[in-house]
């Protein structure tokens, strides 16, 4: 039994040498989750367990039941987030592969760390890869809303 | 295939000593790259990272005792007033998402020449602490890594904590890598200065981690009146002396003979400015 954006997934067939990327993406048919280097060089699977950031292709599928699994599908519901909004307008989104699991980190990121400085963005993210857009325009993105959730907590919204 | 959560040490102790040959999974990033490239198979599998007893750690009497379990981000944020190389070492390993998950338990199990973490524990003069259904040993660090990737685990062993003095002096940890965000280091360094008596070891230059025994006297014969810059450089030919690299893939032989005595010199220098300072 995966828990899985809160809700309870059985997974029955899933052979036990799974990784839960594979289980999400194949048995699930959650495919925001991105898969390439299934290596936990690249990010483009990132997770959170727990509240923990980590590789969902480094992890065992059978060993993650009874946690809290939380996806980019549990972050991106229906509208787009405040991240994702600000990705788009910096033009931090090319073929859009990394997005997934760098709007999972950077929430996570945003979460633990309210006004990150730039050496530290940099540092929180350097588990994702971008390929595409040189991560100028990712830290942009990261730091406006940072900047943005700070003026809405000071008029109290 | 089987699959074991442990939930407590004496489960991941008895599910061991039912199946000897289980693989040992921790936070998986050993494991799980060798397992999606297909190097490895997984027969039984004995999942720790959710046993309690070897996901804390505690200072008492002087000296810490760090779980296996407990992972490089645990170590980096919570670590860095009582070992502050291990948690230097920590902040280099990987990416956040791996130190998330990555234990200190799997880099000692793992024994690659390059972790990060065992240079420190080898100047720390660590012992690892190990339990099996036949009892409970203890092994000096230097003892327990036999080899590249060898270790002096038992089938059926588990790597329970291990257990560091927390010193007073300066400790530190310096890598070189071609690049600064999750890379493996091409040479690394850690240098501890305690109570006057100096410990270095060296990583990723030798099948395993090296300590350097005439380094380390001719330091602790100087250190206390100041060393200078000429008796650096002696201390840094002693540590390129005491490597045995080899060439691979990621780097020259001849280049981390190099780079391990730069990182030895400016330990040093470091460990010399914070003695000037206090
Ligand atoms: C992308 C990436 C980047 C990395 N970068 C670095 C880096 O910069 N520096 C570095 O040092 N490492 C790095 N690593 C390697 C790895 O993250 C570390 O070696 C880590 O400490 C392994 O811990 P783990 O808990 O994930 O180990 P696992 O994969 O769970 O286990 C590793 C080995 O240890 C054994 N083991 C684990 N726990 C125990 C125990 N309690 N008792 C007995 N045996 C045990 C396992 O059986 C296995 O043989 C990287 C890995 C990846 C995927
Ligand atoms: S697919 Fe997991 S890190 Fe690349
Ligand atoms: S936008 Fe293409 S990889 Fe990042």
């Amino acid at each position: 039994m995966l828990h899985v954006n809160g809700e309870a997934f059985e997974v029955r067939d899933a052979a036990v040498g799974e990784s839960l990327l594979f289980v999400l993406r194949e048995r699930l048919g959650l495919m925001g989750t991105k898969g390439a280097c299934e290596q936990g060089e690249c990010g483009s699977c990132t997770v959170l367990i727990d509240e923990q950031l980590v590789c969902s292709c480094l992890v065992l599928a059978a060993g993650a039941q009874r946690q809290r699994i939380t996806t980019i599908e549990g972050i991106a519901t229906e509208t787009p987030t405040d991240v994702q909004r600000a990705l788009v307008d910096a033009g931090a989104v090319q073929c859009g592969f990394c997005t997934p699991g760098l709007v999972v980190a950077a929430h996570s990121l945003l979460e633990r760390s309210p006004r990150p400085s730039e050496s530290e963005i940099r540092e929180e993210l350097s588990g994702n890869v971008c390929r595409c857009t040189g991560y100028g325009r990712i830290i942009d993105a990261v730091q406006r809303v940072a900047v943005s959730r700070a003026s809405a907590r000071e008029v109290g919204l | 295939m089987s699959v074991v959560v442990a939930t407590s040490l004496a489960d991941a102790v008895a599910a061991l000593a039912a199946q000897p040959h289980s693989t040992v999974l921790a936070g998986g990033t050993d494991v799980m790259v060798d397992l999606n490239a297909h190097h490895a198979q997984l027969e039984h599998v004995v999942l720790v990272n959710r046993v309690p007893e070897l996901c804390t750690w505690r200072f008492a009497d002087g000296w810490l005792e760090i779980g296996a379990g407990v992972t490089w981000a645990q170590v980096q944020r919570e670590l860095s007033r009582w070992v502050p190389a291990l948690a230097e070492a920590a902040r280099t390993v990987g990416s956040p998402q791996i130190r998330h998950a990555a234990t200190i338990g799997g880099n000692l199990g793992t024994c690659s020449p390059a972790g990060d973490g065992l240079p420190v524990l080898a100047a720390l003069d660590a012992v690892v602490h190990l339990v099996s259904s036949a009892g409970e040993r203890a092994l000096p660090v230097g003892e327990f890594m036999v080899g590249p990737k060898r270790t002096a685990l038992r089938a059926g062993e588990l790597i329970t904590r291990v257990v560091v003095p927390v010193t007073t002096g300066f400790q530190g940890y310096a890598k070189v890598g071609v690049r600064n965000a999750m890379v493996i280091a091409v040479a690394s360094a850690a240098l501890v200065v305690d109570e006057g008596t100096v410990r270095l070891a060296l990583g990723s230059v030798g099948p395993t981690v090296l300590r350097c025994p005439q380094a380390e006297q001719f330091a602790t014969d100087h250190l206390s009146t100041g060393m200078s810059d000429a008796e650096v450089a002696r201390f840094a030919e002693l540590a390129r002396d005491a490597a045995r690299p080899i060439d691979d893939h990621r780097a020259t032989a001849a280049y981390r003979r190099h780079a391990v005595g730069v990182l030895a010199a400016r330990l040093m220098q470091r460990a010399i400015t914070r003695g000037r300072a206090s």
